[in-house]
């Protein structure tokens, strides 16, 4: 598996052939706090990058997950329905949201990898 | 993730168990008594309310009789008061104390308007009665509709929304109405960045696109940023003046001016009129349509929740489109205008059953006639006063957000608070430990760990006073370090900090009778 | 001025603490040509006595439903309310308290929240229930918006029996939300009708029972013909206190029950302020649109209750909110759980049954009347007659001699002469045989 990319909004996705897994970073999470709910797509919805795919729910804040690539979603994480509390735990692992089929592997290039978005996540504190 | 979470994320902490008072036998410490639910209480047969036996009658029914009981509770008239008596010692109130909420307007809810509003001649009037047996009823929202309409400047008023929010809906449904009228059809609504969030709610409920205005330096709206936003495609700008930064928009007439340019309308969300009722005219200020908060400046009572008011004020052109029933002044009196035909044939229909909170115009009608006009100034003016001598008391202690001074709430944010560990909430936490309830917290979103007081004119110096050295004292014990007594605050409510986490991820919205199923002891 | 503690003196310590001179000083930011003068068009204040003579005086021209025969229904019912709960929601901690956002003080008004959610989850027979809308009608609007949400759909049919204010609600928010209404005449419907109406675009049917002329009917079929089209039946109740007689909508098959809670400790007050109810099934509580009460445990362990999932409120959603609803009609809600809980199991369902033998009682003598017929065979405590002459005068002359005897149709349907002559008449608990006999004799006369 490919190591993961960032978005500018915390998302971040990683490559399996042309599917590509999307969740929402450590950094993310903790800011966020106790997740509560997470609102998945449908399987089959298509998406361009940078549209509202996901919404995740703390108990004070709603908030909006972009798509950090183009596609179409063929299969969501229906264990966070029953222990949302995965997204905190483990946000990079068991914690993933939903998997794209990939439009465009070309838009990956536009992402940071791990060390450029550790010092992204620096600059904003 | 979307921006504007960030800032109202405020991290829970498991608090550590406090040193617990010492304890009795049971729950119970000294007034503070556990009180179960009522469906705990049950005993099959009981009732509190005697009753004739109904007649023998043939029934009607057609068979739908209910063949399954209910499962309600039986209980006598003792043990109920009993219970609603100890559930309502565990609730804060004004008749308690101060509630520094900003935008919240909490102010005395004086009790003339309840004897007032149980008066049987206004109390045990049904809405469809023949309109010849209410002529007092409809006189009385007359009058109430004369006080609205002088204090805003406007020249109508629509009295049928039920609350504030529905009021919103009430005015942006009006100006859309309008706009179709003029064969206008428009797609963004303008909302400041600071506003509360029924305004944009509202505004895409009714299919506008929201276009968020930032503010500028001075807590103002940015004009500039308005005026490159402004177009022939937006509607409206939805403004709260004073804003909820408790700053008046000084550039608020040419604001105006520069909307209506752009054939847009000009809606105030009428939230914060308290800071210049009697003083300011809306209308003077170029505004079409405002919405009132009888619960809020008008002193009905918050009822822990509602029931509110929202009566919207509209300029002649909104007004031909306000919703149904009209109050018409006809040739044999007043009358009700129910439906959408003649002068009213352009409303937009209506928004609620019957008229309008009625009760709730009793109530406000008592205070403002209470208050008079000069009374209302001055109102207005204890009001701001009271918000400015807390600012000139809280500014060295806390941060203030906008120098200088305020209108009728003081904004301060969580700067103060930096490295010690402790957070906005945290703060409000131990307030609660003092006796107070907290101001507003994490609003408006402007600004980072907002704490947006109001202290409104019902509260002596004295008062504040208290709660000035109250806050000062926890601003001080904050930066020395004195961390535990917040992260474990609450300690001497009726209830510590509660897990809102488990109640959003597995909500248990109601009693459900013990089953075999569950485990035993699900309940204290 | 009663109600303002600050005193001159006050007044000029506090300027000198904040270092103005004046008030005026305060108010600089107003811009000059918008600073009034004490408006002269209004009264000054007036003393208790003064206010109390002149509201008084404007109660006084009224006839109340308290001194005269009430046969008056239609979406609000006169019903005797117990002493104990108008002073129970009268203790300062109830009446004047805000909103529960801060559970660790308000543990009072979030307790019995979550007990008025259980009574309304019980009297309707539906899983779930929120802490209340601001009336039955705009629950029966948000009613049809969370089933165009949850269906995807934008289409809804409104029955002929539901009440005119509700279907005039559900056109307003129709018209600006962006949904469509296909609204059927009102006169009672056979379901074939209503199911006829049902297509692929809609997203519930909408039904009241009792309806608007006060017919009794079984919409378990029509729950059924909806589930089985993709679309949710919508059950309204106007008059809940029917609930202690009759089949609840949850035993139907719907899917969202709307009513009006008014019946149940509150006065009628003129049209408001009156209960929105909100039932519906479990798996559907995120599109649930206003407040909801959860059950919780505090940092020590002990049960305590919260509001929850806020996040699909106006405040944090913003623009993605379920709705814009803010409020809640606390303090109603709260007379309501009162009154119930006095009445109880037994109390609740004798007055349903006292409700309906008056009701009864009242329908045998008015159909005895030459000219009256009854329209309705079914009904709870309300039923329509149709007279022989239009009813809105008929109406008129009753009121002349000191009885509130019925809504003439036409004051909801002024442009439907063929409803011209259908009167509504309720009877609550509250009419005695003597206001029978009254009213009997009444209209006997006005109809000679």
């Amino acid at each position: 598996m490919a190591a993961p990319r960032f978005t500018t909004d915390h998302e971040w996705v990683r490559l399996d052939g042309d599917l590509a897994t999307v969740g929402i970073s450590d950094y993310a999470q903790s800011q966020l706090g106790d997740v509560v709910y997470v609102e998945l797509p449908e399987i089959g919805r298509r998406v361009e990058q940078g549209k509202e795919i996901a919404v995740v729910e703390s108990v004070k804040a709603a908030s909006d997950v972009y798509a950090p690539v183009s596609g179409e979603v063929v299969a969501v994480n229906t264990a966070l329905a029953e222990d949302p509390a995965k997204v905190n735990a483990d946000p990079m692992g068991e914690g993933w949201f939903l998997q794209l089929r990939l439009a465009d592997p070309a838009e990956l290039d536009g992402l940071m990898d791990e060390a450029a978005y550790r010092r992204f996540i620096e600059e904003q504190a | 993730m979307s921006e504007w979470s960030r800032a109202l994320s405020a991290p829970t902490r498991a608090a550590p168990p406090g040193a617990a008072p010492r304890a009795g036998f049971g729950a119970n410490r000294g007034l503070q008594i556990e009180e179960k639910l009522l469906f705990e209480r049950d005993a099959p047969g009981r009732s509190g309310v005697d009753l004739p036996e109904p007649p023998a009658v043939e029934p009607r029914l057609g068979g739908l009789e209910r063949r399954r009981p209910i499962g309600l509770p039986g209980l006598s008239e003792p043990e109920v008061v009993r219970h609603f008596t100890r559930l309502s010692q565990k609730n804060y109130a004004i008749d308690t104390g101060i509630y520094p909420l900003g935008s919240c307007t909490m102010k005395h809810n004086p009790r003339l308007n309840e004897k007032l509003a149980r008066v049987p001649g206004l109390s045990e009037l049904h809405p469809l009665q023949p309109l010849s047996t209410v002529p007092g009823a409809l006189e009385l929202i007359d009058r109430l509709a004369h006080w609205l309409k002088t204090l805003t400047g406007l020249p109508a008023v629509a009295l049928s929304p039920g609350a504030g929010a529905h009021g919103e809906l009430c005015g942006v449904m009006t100006i859309r109405a309008a706009l179709e009228a003029r064969g206008d059809r428009r797609k963004r609504v303008l909302v400041p960045e600071s506003a509360h969030g029924t305004n944009p709610a509202t505004a895409a409920a009714c299919g506008y696109q929201v276009d968020p205005v930032p503010a500028n330096s001075r807590g103002r709206v940015d004009r500039r940023a308005l005026e490159q936003k402004l177009g022939p495609d937006v509607a409206a700008l939805m403004l709260t003046n004073p804003n909820t930064c408790g700053l008046f928009e000084t550039e608020i007439v040419e604001i105006a001016a520069v909307v209506h340019r752009a054939g847009a309308f000009f809606y105030c969300d009428g939230a914060n009129f308290n800071a210049i009722v009697g003083r300011v005219r809306p209308r003077d200020l170029g505004i079409d349509c405002m919405h009132l908060n009888l619960h809020k400046t008008f002193s009905t009572p918050h009822g822990g929740g509602g029931p509110g008011s929202g009566p919207v004020a509209l300029s002649a052109e909104l007004a031909r489109h306000a919703p149904l029933p009209w109050l018409v002044h006809g040739d044999n009196g007043l009358q009700l205008a129910e439906h959408g035909e003649g002068e009213a044939a352009a409303s937009i229909g209506r928004l609620k059953a019957f008229h309008g909170q009625m009760g709730m115009f009793v109530r406000a009608l008592a205070y403002m006639m209470s208050h008079g006009a000069d009374g209302l100034r001055q109102v207005a003016e204890d009001a701001v006063l009271n918000a400015n001598y807390l600012r000139a008391l809280l500014e060295t202690d806390l941060t203030l957000s906008y120098p200088g001074p305020c209108m009728h709430e003081v904004l301060f944010d969580d700067r103060f608070l930096k490295d010690t560990g402790v957070s906005t909430l945290d703060f409000a936490k131990a307030l609660i430990d003092e006796g107070y309830h907290p101001m507003t917290m994490y609003f408006p979103l402007v600004v980072h760990g907002a704490m947006l007081i109001e202290p409104t004119e019902t509260e002596s110096k004295a008062t504040l006073d208290e709660f000035a050295a109250t806050v000062k004292a926890l601003a001080t014990a904050a930066r020395t370090g004195d961390t535990a007594r917040f992260h474990a605050a609450p300690q001497l409510a009726p209830r510590r900090r509660l897990d809102e986490t488990a109640a959003a991820r597995k909500p248990v919205l109601r009693w459900r009778p013990p089953s075999e199923d569950e485990p035993p002891g699900t309940t204290t | 001025m009663r109600y303002l503690p600050l005193t001159a003196a006050d007044r000029t310590a506090m300027l000198n603490t904040i270092g103005a001179t004046s008030i005026d000083e305060l108010f600089a930011e107003v811009p000059a040509t918008a600073r009034i003068a004490p408006l002269a068009d209004l009264p000054l204040a007036q003393s208790e006595l003064e206010v109390e003579r002149a509201i008084g005086a404007m109660a006084a021209r009224n006839l109340a439903a308290n001194s005269a025969p009430c046969f008056l229904g239609g979406g609000a019912y006169r019903h005797h309310i117990p002493a104990a709960v108008d002073h129970l929601i009268q203790r300062g901690e109830f009446l004047t308290s805000y909103t529960p956002y801060q559970p660790e003080i308000s543990q009072g008004t979030l307790q019995y929240l979550f007990e008025f959610q259980t009574q309304v989850a019980l009297l309707t027979g539906m899983e779930i229930a929120n802490a209340s809308l601001y009336d039955g009608a705009v629950a029966c609007a948000e009613a049809v918006m969370m089933a165009n949400r949850l269906t995807g759909r934008h289409r809804a049919v409104l029955a002929g029996g539901l009440h005119p204010h509700y279907r005039e609600v559900c056109a307003t928010y129709a018209r600006f939300v962006g949904f469509e209404l296909a609204r059927c005449d009102p006169d009672p419907r056979p379901q074939q009708e209503l199911a006829a109406l049902l297509d692929d675009r809609t997203s519930c049917v909408v039904v009241q029972n009792p309806d608007f002329w006060g017919e009794l009917h079984d919409w378990s079929a029509l729950a059924e013909t909806c589930h089985e089209r993709g679309a949710l039946l919508v059950v309204v109740v106007t008059e809940i206190v029917s609930l202690g007689a009759l089949k609840p909508p949850g035993e139907m098959g719907a899917d969202i029950v709307a009513g009006e809670g008014q019946s149940l400790g509150n006065a009628l007050n003129y049209g408001g302020p009156y209960l929105g109810l909100f039932a519906t099934r479990e798996k559907f509580v995120r599109q649930m649109p206003g407040r909801l009460v959860g059950e919780t445990r505090d940092a020590d362990g002990r049960r305590g209750f919260v509001l929850t999932l806020s996040t699909r409120e106006q405040h944090i959603r913003r623009e993605r909110a379920t709705s814009n609803v803010c409020t809640n009609s606390g303090l109603c809600a709260l007379a309501f759980t009162i009154h119930l809980a006095l009445l109880g199991e037994t109390g609740f369902t004798k007055l349903a049954w006292l409700n309906h033998a008056t009701a009864v009682t009242l329908a045998e003598r008015i159909a005895r009347i030459p000219g009256v017929s009854l329209v309705n065979p079914t009904f709870f405590n309300e039923f329509t007659i149709r007279l022989p002459v239009p009813a809105a005068p008929v109406v008129e002359a009753l009121a002349a001699r000191g009885i509130l005897g019925g809504i003439p149709a036409s004051r909801l349907y002024p442009k439907r002469p063929q409803l011209a002559n259908l009167l509504l008449v309720a009877a609550t608990e509250t009419v005695t045989d003597h206001d029978i006999s009254r009213f009997e004799c009444a209209l006997r006369e006005v109809l000679a």
